[in-house]
């Protein structure tokens, strides 16, 4: 489902001196339907850059990333929409939303752009609220004024409210309680279960192993190491 | 007779508007515009209807001048007296006998016939102005036909009245084509426009614009499917010659809310008195 | 599928001075593309050029149009251009008084374009106009109101209703949030995005604030002096931008 081949990846800072910083060097990875892969390494390893390498937020300097065989790096920004809409679901850490919708309609928007109707998709937003313990007075507004650990789990309800077949999780379950947690990880299962092909990132090495059917250490992939 | 060329204007001005009149009556409703001349009369008196008048008159015409229906008023008088002078034609008040009559704001009760010409005085031709004051834009709007926000306006009245309040310079659509301002008529007068046999000419003296309807010419009022254009008047007969088909002025006759409706239209009214019609109030008014 | 929108070359000089130059991009159905950059850069122009505003001096704006295909706007005739820009196209301009008739009531606003188009019966123009005030978060009993008796944020949404009326396919955005204060340009934002989707509108948004664009537009281009700098998928743009000039852009963003 996820392949990624030979990748590598460059930052030029024009406005320092022209500084290049090289973070990856030919970094390779292949994750089947069904299977969770854990990305490791020390901090500054890279493996948010690969993160979003994949998810088309960052360019790849060279190699190929493909997802349901399209070539997130050279993609048409409208086939990379297509994909993150259709294929490619992304947790982030922060939630990025227009202040003022509410929380209900945030978690539903992914499925409503897919196309499901409207009842179909609040239920939906409805049960992973539920399940995710956000009390439901909260339901109606906007989740820019919650918690930390309340944003992040609207953003997590959100993240799963379509069956993307691919995943990519940046720390879902930092910053959540114990109960949470369990739920985030059942959640993780369930996608598991219905074929997606999930990559994460978790500093918590408990769920790591509660989900993770494999673990890939970037150090590997980094300048130093390849020199 | 005087020493003023015949009708005041001298030839080449003459056949300059007439040129105007001709390019008017080939393109119904557009407003071709002309070299208005300074005439001696002030901006508002009619002076693009003078003009017209002038290149349309021949020393065999019979002309009538009617200001808001009545012949007898300021205006009407003293262009009559006008072309009296410089033209030496005959004058009359009545509309039957007349071959030209020009008019400020009314069109006569009596049909008119072939062998007529009513000339208009317009103030603003431009239906469009107070909506849209860029005359390029105007222009281009007339040109492609952009005519929504004519109905802005009609729906701006609806909004606010609960009907369409224009009452007078009711806009009008020429053969399906040129929206037009059919000068400050009563919309009364607005359905008398349509198939009318005799020409109808429009001169604005101060915006230097000509147009015209030729014999015979559509002219449809512009208004909505479920608020249908009225031609409406005063809900009641005339007191002087009892006419219930003519459009008519109020008017106060004592400090006591004491009030008469009677014919707009002067000629119409005598023509029916003498001929027997007698109003609510018609024999007091004789006998004072 | 076609694209909607194919912008060829397109170059405007004023004189010796380069308004834009050798623009080139497809704009997909239901795609929102943000141009940014800052004043002077020549974002206007574009659009200008692109909306049939101003006449460029080279290059093509080809639309595809419902009866005839693909067709350069430029080179249509003018009847063609309006009818085009009272049907599939609108423009919403950033001062709503550009784009309003502040003499006219809210519903004679929104109900204009319809008219427009034929629409002559009163009480059905009455009942849209009612529809889409709703839509842009105005109190129907406001219809009979001038633009002039409301506030900027009311205006510009009035504006995006006179727009949307006709149900366009593609709609020009010059600075759209401008001038507003930050909580009416969230809740502007909000409803465009919103609308963006339900009608599955395609837009072009002109704008020198990079949030607006990240939470609007699919597809971000940033211009300097005439010229497209760099292009892209709008978070790769803003989040990895390649482009020394993009790269100070947005490192210029002030952090709230």
């Amino acid at each position: 489902m996820i392949q990624i081949r030979e990748v590598s990846k460059t930052f030029t800072l024009h406005n320092q001196g022209s500084a290049v910083i090289r973070v990856m060097e030919r970094a390779s990875l292949s994750v089947a339907p069904g299977e969770c892969v854990a990305l490791t390494g020390a901090s500054g390893a890279g493996k948010s850059t690969l993160m979003r390498m994949i998810y088309g937020n960052y360019l790849a300097a060279s190699g190929e990333i493909l997802i349901g065989g399209v070539d997130v790096v050279r993609a048409e920004p409208r086939e990379i929409i297509r994909l993150r809409r259709e294929v490619l679901g992304y947790v982030s850490q922060f939630l990025r939303v227009v202040p003022r919708v509410p929380t209900l309609d945030v978690v539903a928007e992914p499925l409503l752009s897919v196309g499901v109707d409207r009842a179909a998709a609040t239920d939906r937003a409805r049960e992973l609220l539920t399940r995710l313990r956000i009390p439901e007075r909260l339901w109606s507004l906007s989740p820019t004024t919650f918690s930390g650990g309340e944003q992040q789990r609207v953003n997590i309800a959100r993240g799963f409210a379509h069956a993307y077949p691919a995943l990519l999780l940046d720390e879902p379950t930092a910053s959540l309680d114990a109960a949470n947690r369990d739920t985030v990880l059942e959640l993780i299962h369930e996608a598991k279960a219905r074929g997606a092909a999930i990559v994460g990132i978790f500093h918590d090495a408990e769920a790591r192993a509660a989900v993770c059917d494999r673990v890939v250490d970037l150090t590997g992939f980094s300048p130093q190491a390849a020199a | 007779m005087s020493d003023y060329n015949f009708a005041y204007l001298d030839e080449q001005t003459k056949r300059m508007i007439r040129r105007a009149i001709l390019k008017g009556l080939a393109i119904p409703g557009y407003q071709v515009p002309f070299a208005s001349r300074e005439m001696p009369m002030p901006y508002g008196w009619g002076t693009g209807g003078v003009q017209v008048s002038a290149a349309t008159l021949t020393p065999e015409d019979r002309l009538k001048v009617i200001d808001q229906g009545a012949d007898d008023t300021t205006n009407a008088v003293s262009i009559r007296k006008f072309f009296e002078r410089t033209a030496g034609v005959e004058t009359t008040e009545d509309t039957a006998s007349a071959s030209v009559i020009q008019t400020r704001h009314r069109i006569p009760e009596a049909p008119l016939t072939e062998d007529q010409v009513l000339v208009y005085q317009v103030p603003i031709p431009e239906p469009l102005r107070f909506l849209e004051p860029s005359e390029i834009e105007t222009r281009k709007m007339h040109a492609l036909e952009d005519y929504g926000l004519m109905h802005v306006k009609l729906y701006e009245d609806i909004a606010r009245h609960g009907q369409i309040a224009t009452a007078y310079a009711y806009p009008v659509k020429v053969e399906g084509r040129y929206v037009m301002d059919p000068s400050p008529i009563p919309k009364f007068d607005n359905p008398k426009m349509s198939g009318m046999a005799a020409i109808q000419l429009f001169g604005a003296g101060r915006e230097q614009r000509i147009y015209a309807l030729p014999p015979y010419t559509q002219v449809v009022s512009l208004d909505f499917q479920d608020f249908p254009f009225e031609a409406s008047k005063a809900d009641a007969p005339c007191d002087l010659c009892g006419a219930e088909d003519s459009y008519l002025d109020e008017v106060i006759v004592d400090d006591a809310g004491g009030r008469m409706f009677v014919c707009s239209d002067t000629d119409y009214c005598r023509a029916r008195r003498a001929a027997g019609h007698v109003g609510a109030q018609g024999k007091t008014e004789d006998a004072a | 599928m076609t694209p909607l929108l194919k912008v060829e070359g397109l170059t405007k000089r004023y004189g010796a001075r380069i308004g834009c130059a050798d623009v080139s991009f497809d704009l997909w159905p239901g795609e929102v593309m943000g141009i940014v950059g800052e004043s002077g850069s020549g974002k206007s122009t574009l659009l200008n050029c692109m909306a049939g505003h101003l006449a460029p001096d080279a290059g093509r704006v080809m639309f595809d149009t419902r009866t005839e295909g693909m067709k350069d706007t430029i080179t249509m005739s003018e009847p063609e251009r309006r009818m085009l820009g009272r049907t599939d196209w609108a423009f919403v301009h950033q001062h709503a008084r550009d784009g309003l008739r502040m003499n006219v009531s809210a519903g004679g606003n929104v109900g204009e374009r319809l008219m427009a188009v034929g629409a002559r019966h009163y009480g059905e123009i009455r009942d849209s106009a009612e529809d889409w005030l709703g839509r842009v978060e105005i109190d129907s009993s406001r219809i009979d109101d001038r633009p002039t008796a409301f506030s900027g944020g009311m205006q510009q949404r009035l504006q995006i209703a006179r727009n949307l009326v006709t149900g366009p396919r593609l709609v020009f955005m010059d600075e759209p949030t401008g001038g507003l204060d930050v909580s009416v340009q969230a809740r502007l934002l909000d409803l465009l995005r919103g609308l963006v989707r339900e009608m599955g509108l395609s837009a072009i948004i002109v704008t020198h604030d990079l949030a607006v664009v990240r939470l609007l537009a699919d597809r971000l281009m940033v211009m300097k002096d005439g010229h497209v700098v760099e292009a892209g998928l709008t978070d790769q743009v803003l989040d990895d931008p390649q482009h020394a000039y993009t790269q100070l852009l947005v490192s210029s963003v002030l952090q709230v």
